[in-house]
């Protein structure tokens, strides 16, 4: 009986709540912009047109740019053992969870007058977007890429080579065509991220250079035509579907089955020449990666010439209390609440999801395995939109409560605990279980004995992953969050929307100190991941 | 005791277990020999309560298991591959079953302890068991599946990813401690050595059924049919005719055994079947040896075309060329009609 209901529940509660707070809102979006003219109103306009492909064009430029950025470091990871490979691979994944707030802000730092870059000359305009999202996105690349890359047999290109390959011809008819699959999954993955980017085209982008998703944003927010701006997310949950599709069926078509060997078989020691190569991607790398996060944080201790503390004692002043509504701490203990809560939520409901998609294969763990991802595959924005035309009547008028931000934060974070706790589920022998019964443990025993502490690192892997995301959360938040209930990323917005050094200032401290808040989680995830995990 | 009766499991289309009836009394260990593929461990978990019957019943002392849960019945079972538990150390493992039974910890200890000396494991009680060989491994799982003193013992292939050496040593150990502890036992293996080695009866399976039953030396000496005395390595099948008490061979007239039906016969030799003795009645050139230690593998074709392979002390072999004469012991053929 007591087993039943725990059967019941598992499946219940997480498509519950996927339906109240995924498939509710974007009900909320498709309604509106379903009704008649209001995608004919948005197609029709030229500038809205104009939006939509400079959106396409964008995304595919970062994403050719990600690739020829990542492809030698992912090269460097896979093949060459060296000193400090750990923390390089652990260093090029900080980016990718860094708060799109605390990038762009780095930019805008580098690229100041007076800045470290100020030589190049660049506007607020397209180039330090698509700088912005390459070097977001280069952890997608060397991860994905280099991964897989690190498992293939080396003896294939050798075996190349013997036959009477040159290097050149031996990488491009063997190497090339197995590494295939990876390079669509990355250049697909970058592509969704790009292709949604939000706060980095508001923050770094000029007006005239609005992707759908600022259009959104500034359509719905500014201009209160919720009409178009359903239209707009409309169009935009279309394409990601087709792209995530056709990049499925691509990566489908191109997959061999190979034997693949143990990364640390195909690794060696770079000699002679090899060891510039690897010492100069690697180091190339790191400065890419490490430069604008190292100019943010010191122009934060540096504020107009001269060190000192002064941005973060401002942070404690009246003036700042009137630009926000509250405190910046006040943001800074609303985000660290949010992300608690929103923690909580996403470990509940995907673990108990986790528990059914790993349970057995079919049909219908399937449907919710994919149910899951899909909040993956749609922008927080609009989640965002969703939520805020969702929930501001009845039957589910949150509109008056600050829980609605965790929410938000959760359906984002869901996915990433489903992709985390699944395979750590599955890869338990379900040997031991049969084992710890036979030794006399009962169902709920097994559970706590054997499922329990092997998955128990992946729940706090999945954990950090959660109060990252929610720390950095901009695109949904941006939309829910009150004026009196501001996150650091909408602090820091409102700061850098102000004129004025100090305002500035202030917004460079929030953004150091929630770097680093996030820094630090990645850096501890990498380790237990890496102690116990291996690669996910 | 132990009785299996009518079992069936199935999956799908598929049937796994098909009609097993077993036994197994107070102190005997039953070695269940089997190909791969042929259900044998479907049945060890089908016997454990980890996999329900479709048919049938499994009873102990008489009493239906059906309603008893698996963590309930108190069986020991070693897997295949040993499924230890890779976050427990090796005294985490053994202590499991004591700790799933409600004993003390000062019990436990004392009793782990004991188990870890008679496998000869003492030392490495606080050793992870990711960092034990296969062999160290293999002991664990044994002592972790004795240390709760089961009413039976079953063993999945459990020397199954052991080299040579190693199984060799491992199966005489696991042989005194079932005697030691007259605990009844079902051993499962594809390897028919090994099922010889260890088992006080065997039952042979295949695709699903047991086929035979029997002490090993009956088994061995007359395998149920052709494809049975093949797995235990019984020379090729040759077919030949069945005429009043003699079969007609590419050899000549030979007595058939007991039994043989008339008309068309597989003809397996035995290995002890074959012989050189200079008395006997085929002569034939020596073709090819094969060295195997203190046997040699002799190839004689007393007619072209029709090898027979004789095993001969390495002391006593001739060489290839040499002229032999083979004698055949009638107890040592086995003559199987059609189905």
């Amino acid at each position: 009986m007591r087993a039943r209901a725990w059967q019941l529940a598992r499946v219940a509660v997480p498509l519950a709540f996927l339906a109240i707070f995924f498939a509710w809102p974007l009900g909320a979006i498709f309604g509106r912009a379903l009704r008649p003219s209001a995608l004919g109103d948005a197609l029709g306009d030229a500038g809205l047109r104009h939006v939509m492909w400079f959106t396409l064009w964008q995304a595919i430029a970062s994403t050719v740019l990600t690739l020829a950025v990542g492809l030698p470091a992912a090269y460097v990871v896979a093949r060459y053992q060296f000193a400090g490979k750990r923390v390089f691979r652990a260093l090029v994944m900080v980016p990718f969870v860094l708060p799109t707030v605390v990038v762009a802000t780095a930019f805008l730092v580098l690229l100041r007058p007076g800045g470290p870059l100020s030589f190049l000359h660049w506007q607020r305009g397209v180039a330090p977007m698509l700088a912005a999202h390459v070097f977001f996105n280069v952890a997608v690349v060397v991860r994905t890429v280099g991964g897989f890359w690190s498992n293939l047999d080396p003896r294939r290109e050798e075996a190349a080579r013997m036959l009477g390959a040159s290097r050149l011809r031996a990488f491009r008819h063997v190497t090339l065509p197995l590494l295939a699959p990876s390079l669509l999954a990355a250049a697909s993955i970058v592509f969704l991220f790009t292709f949604t980017s939000f706060g980095v085209a508001l923050l770094l982008a000029d007006p005239s250079h609005a992707t759908v998703e600022v259009e959104i944003y500034r359509q719905a927010v500014e201009l209160f035509d919720l009409r178009i701006a359903a239209a707009l997310a409309f169009i935009q949950v279309l394409a990601v579907v087709a792209v995530l599709f056709f990049m499925a069926r691509a990566q489908e078509r191109r997959a061999v089955a190979q034997r693949l060997v143990a990364a640390t078989e195909t690794a060696r020691r770079p000699r002679g020449r090899q060891r510039i190569l690897v010492a100069g991607v690697v180091g190339a790398t790191a400065v890419l990666l490490g430069g604008p996060l190292a100019a943010l944080a010191w122009r934060s201790l540096h504020p107009g010439g001269g060190w000192g503390l002064a941005s973060y004692r401002a942070l404690g002043s009246s003036a700042s209390t009137s630009t926000l509504f509250v405190s910046p701490w006040t943001a800074l203990r609303n985000s660290l609440v949010f992300a608690a809560i929103a923690t909580v939520v996403a470990l509940f409901v995907g673990g108990l999801a986790s528990a059914v998609i790993a349970s057995r294969p079919g049909r219908a763990t399937r449907t919710m395995d994919v149910l899951l991802m899909l909040p993956l595959g749609t922008s927080a924005v609009t989640v965002g939109f969703g939520f805020l035309l969702a929930f501001d009547a009845p039957p589910f008028d949150l509109s008056t409560t600050a829980l609605i931000i965790p929410l938000a934060h959760a359906i984002v974070a869901i996915p990433f605990v489903v992709r985390i706790v699944v395979p750590a589920l599955r890869s338990i022998d379900p040997r031991l279980r049969d084992a710890a019964t036979v030794l006399g443990a009962p169902p709920g025993r097994v559970w706590r004995e054997v499922d329990l502490p092997i998955v128990g690192r992946a729940f706090v892997v999945a954990a950090g992953f959660c109060v990252a995301v929610s720390l950095g959360e901009f695109g949904a938040t941006v939309f829910v969050a009150r004026p009196d209930t501001p996150t650091i990323p909408i602090a820091i917005q409102r700061f850098l929307a102000r004129p004025g050094d100090i305002n500035a200032g202030q917004a460079l401290a929030m953004a150091t100190m929630l770097m680093v808040l996030t820094a630090v989680i990645v850096l501890a995830i990498e380790r237990v991941r890496l102690r116990d995990l291996g690669d996910l | 005791m132990l009785e299996v009766e009518g079992v069936v499991v199935r999956f799908d289309e598929h049937v796994a277990v098909d009609r097993v009836d077993l036994a197994v009394a107070n102190g005997e260990t039953l070695a269940v020999l089997g190909p791969s593929g042929c259900g044998k461990t479907t049945l060890l978990r089908a016997i454990a309560g980890l996999q329900a019957l479709d048919a049938g019943r499994i009873c102990w002392d008489g009493h239906d298991l059906m309603a008893v849960p698996p963590h309930e019945r108190r069986f020991g079972l070693m897997f295949q591959e040993y499924a230890l538990f890779p976050h427990r150390d090796v005294h985490g493992n053994v202590e499991f079953g004591l700790r799933m039974a409600g004993a003390d910890r000062g019990a436990r200890s004392r009793r782990v302890d004991e188990v870890l000396a008679l496998v000869g494991l003492r030392e490495f009680r606080e050793r992870p068991v990711a960092t034990l060989s296969g062999g160290e491994q293999q002991r664990v799982a044994l002592a972790r599946a004795l240390v709760v003193e089961p009413r039976l013992l079953m063993l999945d292939e459990p020397l199954g990813a052991l080299d040579r050496a190693w199984r060799a040593r491992l199966i005489d150990e696991i042989r005194a401690l079932l005697d030691r502890a007259a605990l009844p036992a079902i051993y499962v293996t594809h390897d028919h050595d090994e099922a010889f080695t260890i088992a006080t009866r065997l039952a042979v399976m295949r695709s699903g059924r047991v086929v035979q039953q029997g002490t090993p030396a009956e088994v061995w000496r007359r395998p149920v049919d052709t494809w049975t005395a093949r797995f235990f390595g019984f020379g090729p099948a040759t077919p030949c005719t069945a005429r009043a008490g003699a079969l007609e061979t590419p050899w000549g007239r030979l007595p058939a055994p007991a039994g043989t039906p008339e008309g068309r016969v597989d003809l397996v030799f035995r290995p002890d079947a074959l012989r050189l003795d200079v008395g006997g009645p085929l002569d034939g050139i020596v073709t090819g040896t094969v060295f195997s230690g203190e046997l040699v593998t002799l190839t004689v074709e007393p007619a072209p075309g029709a090898p027979l392979t004789v095993r001969v002390p390495q002391r006593d072999a001739p060489a290839v060329g040499d002229r032999v004469r083979v004698a055949v012991d009638r107890d040592g053929l086995l003559a199987y009609g059609p189905d």
